[in-house]
């Protein structure tokens, strides 16, 4: 039996009520038989808008125009169909003729089965002197009278990249529109590790994969990447003669800055929401604590006093005011939640070992991979879990794929990104993303890379 | 009282008779005996020996320190101190010898001649000879190795089990005997788990080590922590035997 949890964020409750989303219940029945539990999460399935994504007109016969086009177009179905909001109508059903402005569309046609589109992108795409010009529509197919939702027009170098980028603004501004006023995903990056021989070192690539590229170059053994909300900067944790301290890369200066060092090991800093504060796990007094500091590391407090790993904080986005993290203190590692000065500890995990917590942008939810049988020829492996804070529900959302760690809400809340090796061994560890309900998961990386961090924005 | 009086004035009389006698008379019967030639300020048969004590302080320096030497002598006219010549008959001195010297003291007088000595040690430095010196003082890599060993950890903890804590007792004892040694003790983890959380339970291991080497003696200023986690592994295979080798506080030599 079943219970439903009224787990509905304002915005889907918006969206619900403007475009009929939202409100499919996940089912979760857990190997105890009789206790089925029940999340709905950002994500949903089902009642979804049905959208037409026509492959751009050709703006000018420049030799360049047609490959970029190509990038442009299937990036933006990607982002389209990725977005987790959309009922993507296959192109092979779409109507033969590609219109390139207002003018040239016939709305009945795409309106009609077999395309049935109840949304229509369009547009066209066109290499000049160098640069590329785009003008990109959204059409109502079901306001026949007023179709036009959206027209954007875009002016940029032209390169491959620039056509991938074009394509993200504007799926952005359609994932705006349809969304219920959340913003979309197409522009947001990924942090992660890359391990290159015995060194890790910190790359960033787009959400979807693409431009996978090096930030840091300092030949060590550098992890936890986590970008701050403004995307100016990167904190992580890197092994150097005093063993692992946090250090501070500047995206916009393009080299690393100052963080005060500390004794002891430091590692997994965490960006408060306000973009001061880091959060991260200190073992300056001997034992690893959860400190706080401002962005320079200068100003620490000591947050946590129990004997025994403190590690991994998370702050909650929304409010700031509470740290989610994960503490042996126990024993074997379980997830925690406390205020910032620490007080009113409560722990959310009720056995197993779980690690690697991160916050919904949200304030509702807590991703975090879970071995809820650890242990020597235990039955189950590391998967990825999704916890509602006020109910300690939980929903699975990964299943026998291998290990799985390191969860990362995306900003808009519909996606989680992790880090998944699925025979185990550490080096063939990818990166994978998923609908935060745990379906469409599709891989981002090859192997050889790991601890996932999505930007705030 | 009158008849007193005469008789005290008798006996006055008496004793001036007497003495004037004895002046005029006793005097002559004694010069008579007496030999000129044995007359002289410091007759040669009667003359003592002279006397001569030196003493340094301190008796041991170190090269270039100085040392005061303090003689006395008595009944001698002359008096040299080898390497220095002749000196006052009592009188004190700062020397600073290069090496090790004896100060031979010669007293001489009419009675005779008499010495003295006093050795005064100089301590010089040996010039070290580098290699085998911070051998011996730091030990060797494998006497360092065989006993000061690596130990090991149950699957997620941290406690030290009893067959640390005799590696812990030795190891102490031979840190001890070595006080030159410097120790990095690293912690490291198994390769499940999550790595955030294994860097500090690496922590947690390294950490027990030191404070029980702190506890047997050592000390704390002569250990340092870093914490590996699950990064750097031994031993790579899914088995517990490898698992275990990974679960360990393992001790190298801080250089």
């Amino acid at each position: 039996m079943n219970r439903m949890l009224s787990a509905k964020r304002l915005s889907s409750i918006r969206h619900a009520q403007f475009y009929c989303l939202g409100a499919l219940l996940l089912l979760f029945t857990a190997p105890f038989a009789l206790r089925a539990q029940v999340i709905q999460t950002e994500t949903s399935k089902g009642a979804t808008v049905r959208i037409a994504v026509a492959d751009f007109k050709p703006g000018s016969s420049d030799p360049q125009t047609g490959t970029l086009k190509t990038t442009f177009d299937s990036t933006l179905f990607a982002d389209l169909a990725n977005a987790g909001i959309f009922d993507i109508v296959s192109k092979s059903l779409l109507p033969q003729s590609i219109p390139g402005s207002p003018a040239e569309i016939n709305i009945q046609q795409w309106a009609a089965p077999p395309a049935a589109a109840a949304m229509v992108a369009f547009g066209s795409f066109g290499v000049e002197g160098g640069r590329i010009t785009c003008n990109g529509f959204l059409f109502d197919a079901k306001n026949q009278q007023y179709p036009q939702v959206l027209a954007k027009q875009y002016n940029e170098e032209a390169s491959d990249d620039s056509a991938r980028q074009i394509a993200h603004r504007f799926a952005d501004e359609i994932i705006f529109r349809l969304s219920g006023g959340t913003p979309g995903i197409a522009e947001s990056k990924i942090f992660y590790v890359k391990v290159t021989g015995a060194d890790k070192d910190i790359w960033e690539m787009d959400y979807d994969g693409a431009n996978q590229h090096a930030i840091t170059h300092l030949g060590t053994v550098s992890l936890s990447p986590r970008v701050s909300p403004d995307n100016s900067r990167i904190a992580f944790s890197s092994l150097g003669r005093e063993g692992f301290q946090i250090r501070m890369y500047s995206l916009l200066l393009g080299r690393m800055v100052t963080f005060s060092g500390a004794g002891g090991t430091n590692l997994s800093p965490a960006w408060a929401p306000n973009g001061k504060d880091i959060a991260y796990s200190s073992s300056r007094s001997g034992d690893p604590e959860i400190w706080i500091s401002d962005a320079n590391g200068s100003l620490a407090r000591r947050i946590t006093t129990f004997r025994g790993p403190d590690v991994s904080p998370a702050f909650n986005p929304r409010t700031g005011a509470q740290i989610a993290w994960i503490s042996g203190r126990t024993g074997l590692p379980q997830l925690y939640i406390m205020d910032t000065d620490g007080s009113a500890v409560q722990r959310m995990t009720d056995g197993g070992y779980a690690t690697s917590v991160s916050w919904s942008p949200n304030g509702q939810f807590l991703a975090f991979a879970w071995d809820r049988k650890y242990g020597p020829g235990a039955p189950g492996g590391q998967d990825i879990y999704v916890m509602e804070i006020a109910t300690k529900k939980w929903i699975q959302l990964t299943h026998d794929g291998g290990r799985c760690d390191f969860p990362s809400w995306s900003p808009d809340g519909r996606h989680i990104v992790y880090a998944n090796t699925a025979d185990g061994k550490a080096s063939h560890m990818k990166i994978m993303t998923m609908l935060a309900d745990g379906t469409d998961k599709r891989a981002l990386t090859g192997p050889g890379a790991d601890m996932p961090n999505w930007s705030w924005k | 009282m009158s008849a007193v009086q005469v008789q005290l004035r008798k006996s006055l009389v008496l004793v001036a008779t007497f003495v004037t006698l004895a002046a005029v008379t006793g005097c002559h019967k004694k010069a008579s005996g007496v030999n000129p030639s044995t007359l002289g300020p410091a007759p040669a048969e009667a003359a003592p020996a002279p006397t001569a004590t030196i003493t340094a302080d301190p008796l041991a320096i170190d090269l270039g320190q100085s040392v005061v030497l303090n003689w006395r002598s008595q009944n001698a006219t002359s008096v040299t101190i080898d390497g220095i010549g002749p000196v006052n008959l009592n009188g004190t001195q700062t020397v600073s010898p290069s090496n090790s010297t004896e100060f031979h003291m010669t007293a001489k007088g009419d009675g005779g001649t008499t010495e003295a000595t006093v050795r005064v040690t100089v301590r010089v430095p040996v010039t070290p000879t580098a290699p085998p010196a911070n051998t011996a003082d730091m030990g060797s890599e494998a006497a360092f190795h065989q006993n000061v060993q690596d130990i090991f950890f149950d699957y997620d903890s941290f406690d030290l089990r009893p067959d640390a804590s005799t590696s812990i007792t030795q190891a102490a004892s031979y840190l001890n005997a070595h006080p030159a040694i410097k120790v990095v003790i690293g912690g490291y983890c198994d390769d499940r788990g999550s790595a955030e959380y294994n860097l500090a339970l690496g922590e947690n291991r390294a950490n027990a080590a030191r404070t029980a080497l702190t506890s047997a003696g050592v000390a704390a200023n002569r250990l340092r922590v870093i914490s590996y986690g699950k990064e750097k592994q031994f031993c790579t295979e899914e088995t517990e035997s490898c698992w275990q080798q990974n679960r360990r506080a393992q001790f190298s030599l801080d250089r």
